[in-house]
């Protein structure tokens, strides 16, 4: 029996060097094993834990046979951001999680195969779609990012009037402004957005609905609208002197060093917060000159919220967590930050989220001397939802409720999907919600 | 859109997929699902007269993996269907009525000259598209002069295939053969003086699939005692293309290919060789009719990335690169070539070499292959076993 291949990878100084991807995908003489490790089961469990619905057995079936780009064709057909996904899915937790192989060894390499095929498709050029035979309706996208670009791309295919309107200058959403490019090279995002666009959806960057144009004018120029701006890139952290300078917001920096423009860093970085941003956030400040990361974390390692492969990645490169531990203070000399006042925790009782509830330790204060702090501790639904799209009912968490079986609003005609709605999952979570939504208009509009 | 249809014996195939007469197509239900996959055309599995007893035994299949792969040969002791004419009668009826575009085929098999008419006048009857002929079961059939009797005689076959000829009016008659023959040639040949309208190759071949070690007793050990079976799978696909190439190298008629093919590659280099028509049978027991998916996709691929419209292209393009041993090149040199920087040191050309070739690679103080030159003949056994792709090629030697 084979044994389940591993990338090749930059090496560690490589990695520090810059933002080049670190992960180098499979070689030809490690995927056409993989593949013939798999059984090819009957009703294939990786299948059902696909949430955009990749037909993932059938793939590896046509990669096996050196169909590449049949193989390609066939995932691309399920989710236009194939590549990006093969990417930064969590396939541990998904497609691989059920995998049968698992009862033999270990499960089949799904990601880095669906990877291995997109690497052969985008070597050839992905082949565009053409749009759909007219039908007159016009639809109306607010927000490029993977959810409304999937939408886009799904009605322009069934003949729909597209014009998506993103306020950014680039579309993309966080794959193009969020995702670190040494986990997802920009190139590929283009390629995919391109290909998004292809059944002759139109494209209006620079435009904020709510700013540039009103809402209400994008719905009466609109047969049906979809809404999928993700989050506010604002931490919720209001812990004194966050308004420092030298206390960056995540969203920011991400922002920053997705687009090649990362801050030079110095000295010692700590990183509030444990989520996958908080990940992000740490690994690009080793590359942007830190001599330290330190993740402060207020629960313990296995609780955090970044997934393990998210959390190895970043000790791998140096990073330090430094758990139950909460930051009280930050504080400055001469106008500059110089430390973190912090207490310690212990865990008390599961709180709602099901999670122990740090508790501080009385008389635990202590402080960290650091040169840069990074507020990593969740985004928010963008606060102006409401006053721009009056009228849509909003959770008490401020995301736009839906009805979970067609991503409906509360007003006719308006769907929404991807994080605005979930408040932060995955890319493949908006591709599958921008799916359901295309199919949703579809249905409303025929 | 490339076009797959191909025409075989007059026939028009949907697409060159044909189901082999086997235990998946011994019922209608069973072939209405290949069809609903994608399925071009179908064989029912073979038949003969009421009168002719079937009893078949159990268990009847067994595999010979290569190490961890299931399944690199199938081994059966199956017999012809018990389902007789009077049963496939009904199903190429009603396959007829719901599938009008798609190739109903039956596959009979006949003990004397009556039999052989009788089946094929009530197969076109029932409205059958093709008839094919088994002269070659291996196993089990021969006991009674059946089978592969008459297609290891190429007189026998000339006589039995004119009997099936002259009893058909309207479909083609295909005639099954059987490789265990010295020269598949001369039956082919035998075939083709008949009238008939095809040749299927190839049948299974004679085999044992092994023996228990703890009971003595073959595989499968049906109730203390086994016989021998006919061969299939991936392990005999080299010997169906040598007959394939053979027959139509020198022989010009039709030709189905069947025995060992599993993918939509496997159909391309039959197509090169000349067939017209692909059968499977064991890579659909294994992994079902939905590899037909596979097939269409990956022979589709293939033919749009080659810049072709039509399967038909394909057809014959390999047969002129066959020729004699004594007509190949002893002027054409090469020499191994090793890619140090994909080379995973495992040394395995090394050892091959040494002891199975021409002790001409060395290894450095890093453990990476150094060819000698001067030593290398060039036979290829270093690139055959490399698990790596394309790091040891073979270059034309410069003079």
């Amino acid at each position: 029996m084979s044994v389940r291949p591993k990338m090749k990878e930059l090496s560690l100084e490589e990695r520090k060097a810059g933002f080049d991807e670190v992960e180098k995908g499979l070689a030809r003489h490690q995927a056409l094993p993989e593949a013939s490790r798999c059984l090819f089961c009957h009703e294939a469990p990786c299948v059902t834990g696909c949430i955009a619905g990749i037909d993932v057995v059938g793939f590896i079936r046509r990669l096996k046979t050196r169909n590449f780009i049949g193989a390609a064709r066939l995932a691309r057909e399920a989710n236009v951001f194939s590549a990006v996904c093969a990417r930064v899915c969590p396939s541990e937790e998904q497609c691989e999680k059920p995998c049968s192989s698992t009862n033999l060894a270990e499960p089949i390499a799904i990601s880095a195969l669906h990877r291995f095929i997109t690497d052969e498709e985008l070597k050839r050029g992905i082949r565009p779609q053409k749009a759909g035979a007219p039908t007159g309706k016009k639809v109306s996208i607010i927000g490029a990012g993977p959810a409304g670009l999937t939408c886009a791309h799904e009605l322009g295919r069934l003949g729909h009037e597209v014009t998506v309107f993103e306020a950014e200058d680039a579309p993309g959403g966080l794959m193009i402004h969020g995702i670190p490019r040494y986990r997802l090279p920009r190139e590929i995002v283009s390629a995919e957005i391109e290909y998004a666009l292809s059944p002759g959806v139109k494209m209006r960057t620079g435009v904020s609905v709510g700013k540039d144009i009103s809402f209400d004018g994008v719905r009466k120029d609109s047969d049906a609208v979809f809404i999928g701006i993700g989050l506010g890139y604002r931490s919720e952290l209001n812990t004194p002197g966050h308004d420092l300078p030298g206390v960056l917001q995540a969203g920011e920096f991400l922002r920053m060093a997705a687009l090649g423009d990362v801050p030079e860093l110095s000295g010692t970085v700590a990183v509030i917060g444990g989520g996958n941003v908080a990940m992000d956030a740490a690994c690009s400040a080793v590359r942007a000159g830190a001599s330290e990361v330190i993740v402060l974390y207020r629960r313990r390692e296995e609780d955090m919220p970044a997934w393990e492969r998210e959390r190895e990645f970043a000790k791998k490169e140096g990073v330090k967590f430094q758990c139950l531990t909460v930051p009280q203070k930050f504080i400055e000399k001469d106008g500059r930050l110089t430390a973190i006042e912090c207490v310690s925790t212990k865990l008390g009782k599961l709180d709602s989220s099901g999670r122990p509830r740090p508790e501080v330790i009385p008389g635990s204060e202590h402080t960290i001397d650091v040169d840069t702090v990074i507020l990593a501790t969740g985004q928010a639904p963008w606060p102006e939802l409401s006053s721009v799209f009056g009228g849509i009912r909003l959770s008490s968490s401020g995301t736009i409720e839906v009805d979970p079986e067609t991503l409906a609003t509360s007003v006719e005609g308006i769907f929404a999907g991807g994080d605005a709605v979930n408040r932060g999952q995955t890319v493949v979570q908006a591709v599958a919600d921008g799916k359901l939504a295309a199919k949703s208009i579809n249905d409303l509009l025929s | 859109m490339v076009d797959l249809s191909l025409e075989f014996c007059g026939v028009k195939f949907p697409n060159p997929f044909t189901l082999a007469a086997a235990p998946t197509t011994d019922s209608a239900e069973m072939i209405a699902r290949a069809f609903e996959a994608g399925w071009g055309g179908a064989i029912l599995k073979t038949t003969s007269v009421e009168t002719e007893v079937v009893e078949l035994v159990y268990p009847m299949m067994s595999g010979i993996d290569l190490e961890d792969k299931k399944l690199m040969g199938l081994q059966n002791i199956d017999l012809i269907s018990e389902r007789h004419i009077d049963e496939v009668e009904k199903d190429v009826k009603t396959l007829k009525k719901e599938f009008p575009d798609k190739v109903v085929a039956a596959s009979i098999m006949g003990a004397k000259k009556e039999d052989w008419q009788q089946l094929v006048r009530r197969l076109e009857a029932a409205g059958v598209d093709l008839i094919e002929c088994s002269f070659s079961c291996p196993h089990g059939m021969p006991e009674r002069g059946m089978g592969s009797t008459i297609g290891q005689d190429p007189e026998l076959t000339e006589r039995t295939a004119r009997w099936v000829k002259e009893a058909a009016t309207r479909v083609p008659i295909v005639i099954k053969l059987t490789p265990q023959i010295a020269d598949i040639t001369s039956a082919a040949a035998a075939v083709k003086r008949s009238g008939a309208d095809g040749v299927c190759a190839i049948n299974t071949l004679k085999s044992m699939i092994g023996v228990d070690l703890d009971t003595f007793i073959p595989y499968p050990n049906v109730g203390g005692y086994s016989t021998y079976g006919g061969y299939s799978g991936p392990a005999i696909k080299p010997v169906t293309l040598r007959c394939v190439a053979e027959i139509a190298k020198s022989v010009d008629i039709p030709i189905a290919a069947v025995g060992g093919i599993s993918t939509w590659s496997d159909a391309v280099e039959f197509l090169l060789l000349g067939a017209t028509n692909i059968q499977l049978c064991t890579a659909v027991m294994h992994n079902g009719f939905r590899i037909i998916e596979d097939l269409i996709d990956g022979l589709s691929v293939y033919l749009e990335e080659k810049g072709m419209n039509s399967v038909k292209e394909l057809v014959g393009k390999a047969l002129p690169y066959i020729v004699d041993h004594s007509k190949l090149s002893r002027d054409y040199q090469v020499v191994s070539s090793v890619n140090r920087e994909t080379c995973i040191k495992c040394d395995v050309c090394y050892i091959a070499c040494m002891d199975g070739a021409h002790q001409a690679i060395e290894l450095d103080e890093n453990r990476l292959p150094v060819i000698d030159e001067d030593k290398c003949k060039g036979c290829g056994m270093c690139e055959t076993v490399c698990p790596v792709e394309e790091c040891i090629t073979l270059k034309p030697r410069e003079s």
